[in-house]
């Protein structure tokens, strides 16, 4: 059976104001974020400017920040934000019983 | 009579004037932004005329109701968007019911009645109601999840849904549901606008700007459905869906309601006032009743209902005008409408509607996606459309409003303000010269060119104070540019450059910021920005790593690092390349290494794979193509060999770069490189400002090249000349001399308190040279050389903090601590589906 979401585990292993990635096989990390207000969300780990691991950015607000040059990704639409332009594929993601689910068809699609 | 009581102190008396009978009581129903600027507008004629009570429905202070829309989107809290806060109320001896809505209006008794059963006299009642959101009669228009965009109450309730996630449905396309799309959008639901009409905002814009819009919003995943007619809300209970009339159905938890506002007129009529679709008033703003008054969304003057802002406030100057008896009358009020909508920029004002006797002038540039389009009739502007540019929107309005003839601009008059007054692009300040007295500068507030400029001219010469002084720019601050502008015409020279902020996110400077860290004993991130009203809820990467800085060393021992507040370099201890993968330093001290060293890096290089090895100009050795997971891994290996990290990722200590001095070469006067060991095993470790290079010379040769280092020192016969300030990188500068000493450890305790005042004073980011040129070496020279105590100070706090800071961060990860930072959460191998 293959389902249309996939656990990847509990919403506490997700740093507050951080991120964790997902690897998927033959294709890019999913990052997976958790903002200061509990939020979660998921996008490809890969800044649509130069690729940079958005996963290792600094979160704020509804955006995280690419550690290679310092674009701003929002974090809800993958979007840069300011003056760049450009943007990430966004992966669903939902969490339910205290277990984080991101969409499978997505994930699939964003890691190729 | 005489009601003042000698013997009471100064304070009661004014307790007891504030209360004085005599005073005609204004009571006003209605604590929103027409109620209250109408209050404002009265006490800045004659503070003492009435004496005020307010009646609110909502439970809140007078806030700025346009400013939901950031407030939704999160990029301002409630706190920021509050016009006036209890402090106004009470020092206008205001009196505020706030959460009790009046219910009915006695006009024979002349009082007023609360929902809690309060009733109130009044001399005069000004009615501000303003305008209920209209709700379109449909089945399920009173389901639970079906809500207007009106008010906090109706924020709150979308950010409660939001945070469940899912689909949100926005039943109108104008602006108010427009703004309501693009934060929901923001706050990660799928949202979906239904609109009655063929193209967006048809009142505000014309069809070609209306279609631009569309285009940008759907770019924006927002789906935008026009010619959407909704026959349904349906749900068991709760809203789970729209249906529309031709069968098309969308699923959703949330339905805003965004189709339209009525004048609020229930009370009004219910009084017995004369209504048509408002509350009727003459040009003082006076209704059918004259001891009554009405102002705002509510009020209908000469046939015309307002929505806008604008209107709002020239109605409250003319209330004013007539309540302290010098009438000035309301004329009716030309609107024009700028906005941002999802941060595009559109600007609309006059009859856009062509028709006979009308020309167009039209401007388009597919690729940058500006519109232009402004429509005359007898060479007079009676209306313009602006989408992607509206600089000049303020200039058309001038143009409309005034009703100039601009027949010898006519073909140049779309290229703009600039263009037309000749010269092409001319300077902007003459643009905002030109402005006339009357031009709005803020939208936001109502303040027109003439009140900034007065407002300057009476004293005020930075923005903070203009901002304080006439409130322009202190909303939503689109005018900025604009009140800097004028600044700068009105006073010249004299402009206070206001000191610059350490990020958009607060209105303090880096040396403020540390100054109330250590004044109000601020001991978190959250507590900082909580203390010195930080507007954004967390902060950016630019002030989250310099705050988690400023409190580590404020607080040595006592603060705990914040890991998510660090760039990922500091976060994992290794230098992130533009492939994803890391590079790894180990430490070598002063640049001396061992066969067992050299093995163990060999060893890793094999081990896993790295590409590369590389000799710094630190003299270390750089492992690259280290990845993430292996991080932990390597570091085991290296610290089995006795090695730690080497901090080549930080803004720490770098390296202690040694030449081999007296114990090989024969020019070397001292001990350089035991000397250079001996500062890196005191200084390791330590976070800084900035990165920091120390390199420790033998000799005036200079081979280990100390004068272009943060901190360096050159050997001589007689002792040691001690450098500050060089820096090899863009901006090459060479090093001031600090003092010349006799011992090491003389040289070691001046440099243990350079380093101090160097985390202690200087901005984060902020390398050594630059903060000499800043302060002045006299400066550092008088802390660090001449005052021997504050010298041994200093040293005495740096080596207090090292006691916290000399634990090696990659035996703590080999060991498997912060394991998060390293390793996947889940890995995921796609299986081919089953047939």
């Amino acid at each position: 059976m293959i389902g249309d979401w996939l656990d990847i585990g509990w919403l506490d292993e997700i740093p507050v104001r951080g991120s964790r990635t997902v690897q998927v096989a033959g294709g890019d990390d999913v990052a997976v974020f958790r903002t200061g207000d509990n939020r979660v969300f998921a996008l490809a780990d890969r800044c649509p400017h130069k690729h940079g691991r958005l996963s290792q950015g600094i979160v704020h607000g509804n955006t995280v920040a690419c550690p290679l040059h310092n674009w701003r990704i929002a974090l809800a639409t993958g979007e840069a934000q300011g003056a760049d332009k450009g943007c990430t594929p966004v992966v669903p993601v939902k969490v339910s019983g205290g277990r984080v689910l991101i969409c499978r068809a997505s994930t699939l699609k964003a890691a190729a | 009579m005489d009601f003042h009581d000698s013997s009471a102190p100064g304070a009661a008396d004014a307790i007891e004037l504030a209360a004085a009978p005599h005073r005609p009581h204004l009571v006003v129903i209605g604590n929103g932004m027409a109620g209250c600027r109408a209050v404002e507008e009265l006490l800045a004629r004659d503070s003492g005329r009435y004496r005020v009570t307010i009646f609110g429905a909502e439970p809140h202070v007078n806030y700025n109701r346009i400013m939901l829309s950031p407030v939704l989107a999160g990029e301002k809290t409630f706190a920021e968007i509050v016009i006036n806060g209890h402090d106004w109320y009470a020092d206008n001896d205001i009196e505020l019911i706030a959460g009790d809505p009046v219910v009915g209006i006695d006009r024979a008794a002349k009082t007023v009645t609360s929902r809690a059963g309060r009733t109130v006299g009044y001399d005069r009642l000004l009615i501000a109601t303003g305008s209920d959101p209209f709700i379109i009669p449909v089945p399920g228009h009173d389901l639970p999840g079906v809500i207007g965009f009106r008010d906090m109450n109706d924020v709150d309730a979308m950010l409660a849904a939001a945070a469940q996630g899912g689909a949100a449905v926005v039943i109108g396309g104008g602006l108010l549901g427009l703004e309501a799309a693009h934060g929901l959008s923001l706050r990660g639901m799928k949202v979906t606008v239904l609109h009655l009409m063929p193209t967006l905002m048809e009142r505000q814009l014309d069809e070609a700007a209306g279609w631009l819009l569309k285009q940008a919003l759907e770019g924006r995943g927002q789906t935008i459905l026009t010619g959407a007619d909704t026959a349904e809300i349906y749900g068991q209970g709760k809203v789970e869906g729209v249906r529309l009339k031709d069968g098309r159905d969308i699923p959703a938890s949330l339905v805003i309601m965004a189709v339209g506002i009525r004048p609020s007129v229930a009370l009004a009529r219910d009084a017995g006032l004369a209504v048509g679709r408002g509350i009727q008033v003459d040009d003082h703003m006076v209704t059918s009743d004259p001891d009554v008054l009405a102002v705002g969304e509510c009020v209908e003057h000469d046939g015309q209902v307002y929505g806008l802002v604008a209107p709002l406030w020239e109605m409250c100057r003319a209330l004013a005008d007539g309540l302290v008896a010098r009438p000035s009358g309301y004329r009716g009020s030309v609107t024009s409408t700028k906005l941002k909508v999802a941060g595009l920029d559109v600007f609309s004002a006059g009859d856009f509607s062509g028709g006979a006797g009308c020309e167009d002038i039209v401007l388009r540039d597919g690729a940058r996606g500006i519109y232009k389009r402004v429509v005359l009739r007898e060479n007079r502007v009676v209306g313009a459309v602006l989408y992607g540019d509206t600089a000049d929107g303020g200039w058309y309005f001038d143009l409309l409003r005034k009703g100039d003839d601009v027949g010898d601009i006519r073909d140049v008059l779309i290229y703009g303000q600039a263009f037309a007054s000749g010269g092409g692009r001319a300077d902007p300040k003459a643009a905002v010269a030109a402005l006339s007295a009357d031009a709005e500068i803020c939208g936001c507030n109502g303040v027109s060119k003439g009140q900034v400029v007065a407002c300057i001219e009476a004293g005020a010469s930075s923005l903070d104070a203009v901002r304080a002084g006439c409130k322009a720019s202190a909303s939503c601050g689109s005018c900025t540019g604009l009140v800097e502008t004028l600044l700068a015409i009105t006073l010249g020279d004299a402009v206070e450059a206001g000191p610059k902020t350490l990020c958009p996110c607060t209105s303090f400077g880096h040396d403020d910021v540390r100054r109330e860290i250590v004044a109000q004993g601020l001991r978190s991130i959250p507590e900082v920005m909580q203390k010195l009203h930080w507007s954004t809820p967390d902060g950016c990467s630019s002030c989250r790593p310099a705050l988690n800085y400023y409190l580590l060393c404020a607080w040595p021992g006592e603060y705990e690092d914040d890991q998510q507040s660090r760039f990922v370099n500091e976060r994992l201890h290794a230098n992130i390349q533009k492939d994803g993968t890391y590079s790894v330093v180990p430490r070598m001290w002063g640049g001396i290494t061992s066969p067992k060293e050299l093995r163990a890096i060999a060893d890793v290089v094999e081990k896993y794979d790295a590409p590369m090895v590389k000799v710094t100009g630190g003299q270390r050795l750089d492992i690259f193509g280290i990845r993430k997971e292996d991080l932990p891994a390597v570091w085991a290996d290296l610290n089995a060999a006795g090695m730690v990290s080497g901090h080549a990722y930080g803004k720490a200590l770098r390296t202690v770069k040694t030449c081999v001095g007296s114990e090989w070469c024969r020019f070397g006067t001292q001990d350089s490189t035991g000397l250079g060991v001996r500062i890196e095993k005191m200084s390791w470790g330590s976070w800084m400002p900035h990165k920091f290079k120390i390199a420790v010379s033998g000799c005036p040769r200079n081979c280990a090249e100390a004068t272009i280092k943060d901190f360096g020192v050159v050997c001589v016969e007689s002792g040691y000349e001690l450098h500050v300030g060089g820096n090899g990188g863009i901006k090459v500068r060479a090093t001031d001399l600090l003092c010349k000493v006799a011992t090491e450890a003389e040289a070691e305790e001046h440099c243990a308190a350079f380093i101090q005042l160097y985390r202690e004073e200087a901005r984060y980011l902020e390398r050594t040279a630059p903060w000499i040129e800043r302060v002045g070496l006299d400066t550092i020279k008088a802390r660090v050389v001449e005052d021997d105590a504050g010298r041994a100070a200093l040293a005495e706090r740096f080596l207090f903090s090292q006691r916290f800071s000399q634990a090696d961060p990659w035996a703590d990860r080999a060991a498997g601590h912060d394991r998060e930072h390293h390793a996947p959460m889940a890995r995921f191998t796609p299986q081919e589906e089953m047939a």
